[in-house]
């Protein structure tokens, strides 16, 4: 399968996608309008705490659900002197985590360099893995190890706790090399409870919503247990938010407007402030600024008056700015709520 | 009016059943909630009751909500498919245990 930027779909162009997202006769109303009738003022950020970093869209995988729109034949990727960006700002504002996502992130040649150096300026690493990666090539096999090295907060992602849904959603064969990488960082000490932290996200194979995130954690760390003696820590549900190969997905099985109107009758008030956009930046491989890894899908930059690019974090305040919000922010304030860490709730 | 007895659309419009008779409807409705909520049996093994039986009774609307309800609560495709069996089985071992009617009433005609 290509992506959606190799076949020149039209949806593979970010105002596309917004101008099915905020059509005024689109299901339910905006997502500002529906704060303000639950008596909210719209979205804005706290302090942050989180930067989060797309290093490349190049990827193992190309999931039929990829927000991203990730591959092996995406080319594009962060360059040494955005990096260098990046570590500036985590100096200047002291931040606390740094979330290295992509793609497959581990693919990028300068991310062990770039990790290392998040983590010598005392950032708490998280690293987005695919899993897959870990078994793709010989020269990534030494991953569990070198996320030890670092300390680094494995989140792993995983359809399912079944082989035909998990090969459905990424491709044949992908559960049982799930299922290795999953051992391999048992191995090194991942998920065993020893400090080392292996976290896994789930997202629904199709157009529903995820259940209670606790509930689904019992299933599958039973399952997994049970079935292959793998062990991880937490299970972070997460929403579909109908962004690029999700968005195309809905669109073509007709299943966009009832996707949205459960999006939309499921809006809780409550989620509202738990959502990640308020504690973080995201930022694009060359650099440029976004609320939240879903905002820089559709290219919808910060406000008005705060940095557009990276080289202009370190000396600038985004605590308190308003956030861009639109339709797909449904997906975090659905039910218990979506962010990277899971239910908001 | 639709020309098919059955549209999915009416699913979402269940609620409006309140529409004619609202006390009888509402007590349904506050029933219905409390029913599945988590109890001694979990909300998960509810659905998948509820998944069976929606098939027992074929019904179309329910078929269509618990197949979601049970998907998302992390079922699995076997375990779904493993409730519709238990309520075939119940349907066919209901016709089949009358056969003991029929046996009884062939043995009463035919041995006097």
């Amino acid at each position: 399968m290509k992506s959606l930027s190799a076949t020149h779909d039209p949806l593979s162009i970010a105002a596309r996608q917004v101008t099915v997202l905020e059509d005024p006769e689109g299901p339910g109303p905006l997502f500002d309008d529906m704060l303000a009738t639950h008596g909210m003022e719209i979205l804005r950020a706290t302090q942050l705490e989180t930067l989060q970093v797309n290093i490349g869209k190049m990827c193992n995988q190309t999931c039929v659900h990829c927000h991203v729109d990730a591959g092996p034949d995406r080319k594009e990727k962060m360059d040494r002197k955005v990096m260098g960006d990046c570590l500036r700002a985590i100096e200047a504002h002291g931040i606390r985590t740094v979330d290295i996502t992509g793609g497959a992130p581990e693919m990028h040649p300068d991310f062990r360099w770039f990790a290392k150096e998040c983590h010598a300026r005392g950032a708490h690493v998280i690293v987005r893995c695919n899993l897959t990666i870990i078994v793709a090539n010989k020269k990534y096999h030494d991953l569990p190890a070198f996320y030890k090295s670092i300390n680094a907060e494995v989140v792993c992602s995983l359809p399912f706790y079944t082989a035909s849904r998990t090969d459905h959603q990424r491709g044949d064969g992908v559960f049982e090399s799930s299922m290795k990488a999953l051992h391999m960082l048992n191995a090194e000490g991942y998920g065993m409870g020893e400090g080392l932290l292996l976290n896994m996200v789930y997202n629904p194979a199709g157009a529903f919503l995820p259940g209670a995130q606790e509930d689904l954690e019992k299933q599958f760390k039973k399952a997994l247990l049970a079935d292959h003696g793998i062990r991880f820590d937490k299970l972070f549900a997460i929403t579909n938010l109908p962004i690029s190969r999700f968005l195309d997905y809905l669109l073509k099985t007709e299943h966009y407007e009832e996707y949205m109107e459960k999006l939309v009758g499921a809006f809780n008030p409550s989620a509202v402030e738990g959502v990640m956009c308020r504690t973080m930046v995201s930022v694009g491989y060359d650099g440029d600024l976004f609320d939240c890894d879903f905002n820089q899908m559709l290219e919808l930059p910060m406000a008005i008056g705060m940095p557009r690019h990276i080289s202009d974090l370190s000396t600038s305040s985004v605590d308190g700015r308003r956030i861009m919000t639109g339709r797909h922010c449904y997906g975090c304030t659905a039910g218990a709520g979506s962010s990277c860490g899971g239910s908001t709730t | 009016m639709d020309k098919t007895y059955y549209n999915p659309a009416d699913l979402k419009k269940f609620g409006n059943i309140t529409e004619f008779q609202k006390e009888l409807g509402e007590k349904f409705f506050s029933y219905y909630g409390e029913v599945f909520k988590e109890g001694a049996l979990t909300a998960r093994e509810k659905s998948l009751i509820a998944l069976a039986v929606a098939h027992a009774v074929q019904c179309p609307y329910c078929i269509d909500a618990y197949s979601t309800d049970t998907l998302e609560k992390g079922c699995s495709e076997e375990q779904m498919m493993e409730a519709v069996h238990v309520a075939a089985a119940i349907r066919g071992g209901a016709t089949l245990v009358h056969g003991v009617q029929m046996m009884n009433k062939v043995k009463d005609l035919t041995h006097g």
